[in-house]
């Protein structure tokens, strides 16, 4: 039975709406004689005006002269890519430390202990500083590179990898690649003479790269040239600064997460699957994890999204994120204030409701399905 | 009797007449400005300042603000308020300098800002008085061998971002067809301290932030200025809001009252001296000893006496910050007066 709010309920929820209602107007109006008092209008016709300045880190294409909304899209791949960067390895660290944490050896345990202590209770901008002024930029100049294995540089200005230069012909390539990689998942769960195939499908991911491979023309190793280290793939150290910050920071919070789930399953569980014969190790991975995902998942979605925000720090170590360039050079260049940071709020907003969507769907599919 | 009532009427009208034609003439002298009330009212000026560079803005080891834009700030409050000292200082960064005088949250811009004609009109703010003239110069290291802007092809050059810096560099780079790359910073600290780490190749500003920028440096000796600039001349200067053109003004007359010692030859010392014993009209009238300049911008008469005494002229401003008693040893160049080969020149005072 369902019980019907009184009349009185119902009437403090329509009051509490038309206060919400006359709030959201009265800050409108206000916004908008502010904005005529400052002489400025509202508008994002600039977004299709040309730009004048260089964005010194991008993925894709940018050149001097390109439109702000071709500006707002390399700042927004850049802010994705060490997003996504620090997702992955934070979780990765996160599972790791948080497993560490538990371990039976009194070293391993407190490592872990004095790592998410440490680094849970200072500052996350100031790791993320630390990591640039006081790790990488205490490296050698170009011209002192410290040479490692297979022809990668390190110095002041970043990491160069050396990078395959594709033959003419790879830019057909690059389709087939894309349709092996995303055939990875579907392939994971194909099963074979009774058997799911599991991890034998990530052979379709190097697959992906052989193409490549044949299609070399050369392989380019960075060197020296003029003024900086030329060829290959620069990594910056701003990234790499921004994508260790984030990473380590997460990671530690992600550890408290995976200690609490592994610990939430019950212990008969542990106990059970010894007595059945198996190792410790296939008892973690084959019955603890399984089970503890599920718990995980949601307080995972809200580190995830914290990444994500976080990655605005970028514009403290001169990476050319969304915030650094849109608050910063867009807003002094075209007198967008307004406009250059509800810009910013949709773009965060937009990505971490698609992150969390995401995420829900994953939970419903490990959630136990109660019967 | 209804004589002497028409009489009386007639001469009433023409009182009012008489009141109505002086009324414009009276408010000549009577300046009204929002706010410089508020000045008042509060007893402290709000300055915007930078939040932290040698030369214009900087906090010393007593943790007192020192440079060329805070003495414009004290002579400001010193005619105003009647003491070098009654200042509230907010330092704002590039970003958000503009927006913070827009809202009102503080009541003059002091800091370094270049005056261009996009934040004459777009941005609605006035731009008093230029107090200092400069150009954007190049620092890089000796050891690079690079004599001119032409050769910085290929380079990383550490640059404040929402600046005018950034534009002038992607010009640069248009007009000789070369490529000088760019690492965009917040903060001048982070900035000074990646180009003294070697992350890029060098720094650029303005010629005053640039040499402030050198006397940071772990070896400041060795950095050489390139000798080009680009982008042409900046002139740097403080901002109002529009809407109130007698602050405005007042800030403007301020800044000339600093050159105008300086013209007349008067100093921090001699001031007292001078104001005894001056036969000079021009001077006379400049210390408020004779008319009413001070009440023509809404101040009292002794206002350029004080900022005399307890400021300085702009000559001694300059020398204790920029110049060599400052430690950056910035020669004046276009910062000179007029007669001394300079562009700082005041308009004519009676």
């Amino acid at each position: 039975m369902v019980r019907r709010p009184s009349p009185r309920a119902r009437a403090a929820q329509w009051l509490l709406l038309a206060l919400v209602v006359a709030a959201v107007w009265y800050l409108g109006s206000q916004a908008g004689s502010n904005i005529a008092r400052r002489h400025t209008t509202f508008g994002f016709g600039f977004l299709a005006d040309n730009t004048n300045f260089d964005i010194p880190f991008r993925l894709i294409p940018w050149s001097v002269g390109d439109t702000y909304a071709r500006a707002l899209l390399v700042c927004v791949l850049n802010t994705l890519l060490v997003s996504a960067m620090s997702i992955v390895a934070a979780t990765l660290l996160g599972l790791l430390v948080g497993v560490m944490r538990l371990s039976a050896n009194w070293l391993i345990r407190n490592i872990a202990l004095g790592f998410i202590e440490l680094v849970r209770n200072t500052p996350q901008l100031v790791q993320i500083i630390f990591w640039y002024v006081a790790v990488l930029q205490t490296l050698p100049g170009p011209r002192q590179s410290i040479r490692l294995p297979a022809g990668a540089l390190l110095n002041i200005r970043g990491i160069y990898l050396p990078s395959v230069e594709p033959a003419a012909a790879a830019d057909v390539l690059w389709p087939l690649a894309l349709i092996l990689v995303l055939a990875v998942p579907f392939a994971w769960r194909i099963t074979w003479r009774g058997l799911p195939l599991g991890a034998k499908s990530l052979l379709l991911g190097v697959l992906a790269l052989a193409p490549f491979a044949l299609g070399a023309d050369h392989i380019d190793y960075p060197a020296l040239r003029g003024f900086n280290i030329a060829g290959g793939i620069q990594v910056v150290p701003e990234l790499l600064a921004l994508w260790a910050g984030l990473t380590i920071y997460a990671s530690a919070f992600i550890a408290e997460i995976v200690r609490a789930a592994i610990l939430s399953v019950h212990k008969g569980q542990r106990e059970a699957a010894l007595s059945l014969g198996l190792k410790p190790r296939q008892v973690l991975s084959k019955i603890i994890l399984p089970q503890a995902l599920r718990v995980m998942v949601p307080p995972m979605t809200s580190q995830y999204l914290n990444i994500i925000k976080s990655s605005s720090l970028g514009a403290a170590v001169a990476y050319p994120e969304l915030f650094q360039i849109f608050a910063g050079t867009v807003l002094q260049q075209t007198a967008r204030e307004i406009e250059a940071m509800f810009l910013l709020m949709a773009i965060f907003l937009s990505i971490n409701l698609a992150t969390s969507a995401m995420m829900n769907w994953y939970n419903r599919r490990v959630a136990l399905v109660g019967r | 009797m209804s004589r002497i009532g028409f009489g009386a009427a007639m001469g009433c009208i023409a009182l009012a007449g008489l009141l109505a034609l002086a009324g414009p003439a009276r408010a000549q002298n009577d300046v009204k400005s929002a706010t410089l009330d508020a000045v008042k009212k509060r007893g402290q000026l709000i300055c915007g300042v930078d939040t932290g560079i040698p030369g214009y803005a900087f906090q010393d080891s007593k943790g007192e603000w020192q440079g060329l834009d805070i003495a414009l700030c004290r002579a400001l409050s010193d005619a105003i308020l009647g003491s070098p000292t009654k200042i509230k200082f907010i330092g704002t960064t590039s970003k958000v300098r503009f927006s913070v005088l827009q809202s009102g949250e503080i009541d003059v811009l002091i800091r370094d800002s270049e005056h261009t004609f996009i934040r004459n009109t777009q941005l609605g703010l006035d731009e008093p008085a230029v107090n200092f003239y400069t150009a954007q110069t190049f620092m890089v290291r000796k050891s690079l061998g690079v004599a001119h802007t032409k050769d910085l092809n290929g380079a990383t050059i550490c640059v404040l971002t929402g600046t005018t810096l950034e534009t002038n560099i992607a010009d640069y780079n248009r007009a000789n067809n070369i490529k000088i790359n760019t690492l965009l910073f917040d903060k001048p600290e982070e900035a000074f301290a990646a180009a003294d780490a070697g992350r890029c190749d060098g720094y650029t500003d303005d010629g005053g932030s640039v040499a402030a920028a050198r006397s940071t440096m772990k070896q400041p000796g060795d950095w050489i200025f390139l000798p080009e600039t680009i982008g042409g001349l900046q002139p740097l200067g403080p901002f109002t809001r529009q809407g109130d053109e007698a602050w405005t003004r007042l800030v403007k007359w301020v800044h000339y009252a600093m050159l105008e010692g300086e013209v007349l030859g008067i100093t921090k010392a001699t001031v007292d001296q001078v104001k005894s014993s001056t036969k000079d009209p021009e001077a006379r009238r400049f210390l408020g000893l004779e008319g009413d300049f001070g009440k023509l911008l809404g101040v009292d008469n002794d206002w350029a006496y004080r900022i005399m005494k307890d400021v300085g002229t702009y000559g001694e401003v300059y020398d204790a910050t920029f110049g060599t008693k400052g430690g950056l040893g910035l020669p004046r160049g276009m910062n000179s007066l007029y007669s001394g080969g300079g562009l700082m020149a005041t308009p004519t005072w009676h």
